[in-house]
């Protein structure tokens, strides 16, 4: 790995603070290409999921719905270091990952709009975005088994030959449930191409991971005990999530086996749409958004001379796609009542008798 | 003609499919060294290698998992959970996952996976390896659930699970492995949502799965040799539900009889009795009577399982009392 595993503390509770300097990777072997193309990255699921909110308090987005405002950097990150045939596994906190694999973003918010034009047409939802033709291989709302499903997928890779990588992301709390555990001995034993990236955001719902949990780095301490490498990462930092996932992915598709990547990383609001999030202890949150991964980021091409009339367009035009995005989606019909009776079955319907 | 035990048949029916698609793979605890536990798939790894068939860690989860994944992106996967009561601990990946998600992502993800099981008691396993769980599994939208009864419907209802494109589960009955009979040779496909006749009758229709088939058709033995004629029907496919078999056959005979392993509170037998209820009522000479398990896990001493899980004897006596002797 190119990014060292360091001795992070997390730092004493109750203000836990992420790793790394800032500037730690401003020298690091990435292109200004790649960074714009992180930093646009960065932009879209931003004011994707700020919009997504401003559309739950109009009351146009309906159920729950998991933001991940202030963890863009891991979705950005490996969605810029994956090959265009990878898989991705993502979890109902899937917006950014889906987003990252280049879906556009009007059936997404027609999704979360319950719209014909929605990525799955309204029978999904927030919790179950999945794009089959940008390898966005589903969004999974129970904790823990999707990460077995990545290693069914990473097997059909490795038995075709195609040497595509299944990356599987998954919270913190995941990590205590038995299937993480079954996952990685099964991917360990097999060598299947699989990047476990564990986004740990210091929370399991509503309570922090470290009072339920007797490891420091839930998913990284564990690593070692089913044959695999520790990997931790700035999960702040789209540049060592881009390099973490360019080397994970680089040793998975050479055939050596599984990665597991615990990005540290912090969600700024609550857990989901019905929590203010009252459990985190007064000035975390203001302490991490010095951290903020656009904040780092913008700082960083700041310093490596990128030009404000470079940067500021992609702002302009992000904001520009997310505003057309969210008018045709609103514009779209609602589903035909019909399809709620479709595909059930793979013959297209729901017919249980003959 | 050969005769081919049950067990036995498995494995002629994955080897054909593995024969014919490059796709289909095998994995589960034991299966590839060891040919199984119940030696139902011995001799695949021999023939087809240890990249088609592949012994798991005991790790239910994971392995179901990997069926799904690999399913969902070009493989067609038979996986093996040892016993049907394992499924308990893998039952997310089931119902939530595999059956659902066809639907979740509005037809992008197709499913082509079968799950083989040991279902059913009979063998003194105890209540922890007894279970009949087809109704579990047919509760949920989106499953298909096969239980076949003789070595041929195991080889051809084998194929037809392998060839379909949505998660089938595949139960095989543990008692009923060792028993054997003529099977043609060559390839054998049958099709999933048929019911079978298995032996024609004029006065009751009597419907049957697993092991419970050939402890009817003794009954309708003994039956017949007091001059009751009944019909029995091998129901081998939960979902689909061959209803048009069964209605046919209630027309028939006017009468029927559901024959179940499954303890009695919501078995199958009760969604046939209603839609029976619901669309031949007026076919009906007489009440319909359901024999099943009582309410109980299996006991494991001998005397205690015969007395719970319905006999040829206990069948016999049932109907003959219903229909009035
Ligand atoms: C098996 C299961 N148990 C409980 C839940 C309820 N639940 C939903 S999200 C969540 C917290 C998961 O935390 P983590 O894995 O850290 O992911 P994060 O939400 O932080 O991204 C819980 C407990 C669930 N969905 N599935």
């Amino acid at each position: 790995m190119r990014v060292p595993l360091e001795e992070h503390r997390y730092g004493d509770h109750p203000v836990v603070l992420p790793p790394e300097d800032p500037t730690a990777l401003d020298g690091a072997d990435v292109s200004r290409e790649t960074r714009l193309r992180l930093y646009r990255l960065l932009q879209e699921l931003r004011q994707f999921e700020k919009r997504a909110y401003d559309l739950f308090m109009q009351g146009l987005v309906k159920g729950t719905s998991h933001l991940s405002l202030g963890m863009e950097a891991v979705a950005a990150g490996f969605g810029a270091a994956m090959r265009e045939d990878d898989y991705t596994f993502a979890t109902y906190r899937g917006h950014a990952h889906t987003l990252a694999r280049g879906v556009p973003m009007e059936p997404v918010l027609a999704e979360l709009l319950g719209r014909a034009n929605g990525l799955m047409s309204g029978k999904g939802g927030s919790m179950h975005l999945t794009s089959v033709e940008h390898g966005v291989m589903g969004s999974y709302a129970i904790i823990g088994a999707h990460l077995t499903i990545a290693n069914g997928a990473a097997w059909s890779a490795q038995y075709r030959g195609s040497g595509q990588v299944a990356v599987c992301f998954f919270g913190d709390g995941t990590t205590n449930i038995g299937a993480f555990h079954e996952a990685l001995n099964y991917a360990a034993v097999f060598a299947l191409p699989v990047v476990f990236v564990c986004e740990n955001n210091l929370y399991m719902e509503y309570t922090a991971i470290r009072d339920i949990t007797a490891v420091e780095r839930p998913a990284a301490d564990r690593a070692s005990a089913y044959g695999l490498e520790p990997v931790a990462v700035d999960g702040n930092d789209a540049d060592a999530c881009y390099l973490a996932a360019t080397d994970a992915l680089e040793h998975a598709r050479s055939g050596k086996g599984p990665v597991l990547v615990e990005a540290l990383t912090y969600r700024h609001g609550g857990h989901s749409r019905a929590d203010p999030g009252k459990y985190k202890p007064p000035g975390e949150l203001e302490a991490w958004l010095a951290y903020d991964p656009l904040t780092v980021y913008r700082g960083r091409l700041e310093r490596l001379g990128v030009a404000t009339e470079d940067i500021e367009p992609i702002d302009r035009e992000v904001a520009a796609a997310v505003d057309t995005a969210t008018e045709a989606a609103k514009a779209g019909p609602l589903p035909d009542p019909g399809s709620a009776f479709t595909d059930v079955y793979a013959d297209g319907g729901h017919s249980w008798r003959n | 003609m050969a005769q081919l035990s049950y067990r036995e048949a498995v494995a002629r029916g994955i080897a054909q499919e593995m024969a014919r698609d490059e796709r289909v793979v095998l994995i589960g605890e034991d299966v590839a060294g060891a040919g199984g536990v119940f030696k139902t798939t011995g001799g695949l790894l021999d023939r087809f290698g240890p990249r088609r068939v592949i012994d798991t860690p005991i790790a239910e989860q994971a392995i179901l998992g990997a069926a799904m994944g690999a399913a969902m992106t070009g493989l067609r996967p038979v996986a093996e959970i040892m016993f049907s009561d394992f499924f308990a601990v893998c039952w997310d990946l089931v119902v939530n996952e595999m059956a659902k998600t066809r639907y979740m992502t509005d037809g992008q993800v197709t499913l082509p996976l079968v799950v083989k099981s040991g279902n059913g008691g009979g063998l003194r396993f105890g209540a922890q390896h007894s279970q009949s769980i087809e109704n579990w599994a047919m509760a949920v939208p989106g499953l298909k659930v096969v239980t076949p009864s003789t070595p041929e419907d195991v080889v051809g209802l084998m194929a037809a699970a392998v060839r379909s494109d949505d998660p089938v589960l595949f139960f095989e009955h543990k008692g009923l492995y060792s028993s054997k009979a003529d099977v043609p040779e060559g390839e054998i496909v049958d099709e999933l949502g048929t019911a079978k006749v298995r032996r024609p009758g004029r006065d009751a229709t009597v419907l049957a799965l697993g092991l419970m088939v050939p402890r009817a058709l003794a009954a309708a033995e003994a039956l017949a040799a007091r001059g009751i004629d009944v019909e029995v029907v091998d129901v081998r496919s939960l979902v689909p539900l061959d209803t048009a078999t069964i209605l046919a056959s209630v027309g028939r005979t006017g009468r029927l009889f559901t024959v179940e392993e499954n303890p009695r509170l919501l078995g199958w037998g009760a969604e046939i009795v209603s839609i029976v209820g619901e669309e031949a009522f007026w076919d009906l000479d007489g009440p319909i009577v359901r024999i099943t398990t009582p309410h109980v896990p299996l006991p494991s001493a001998d005397s205690l399982e015969d007395l719970v899980l319905p006999s040829a004897e206990r069948i016999e006596q049932e109907i003959a009392k219903a229909l009035g002797e």
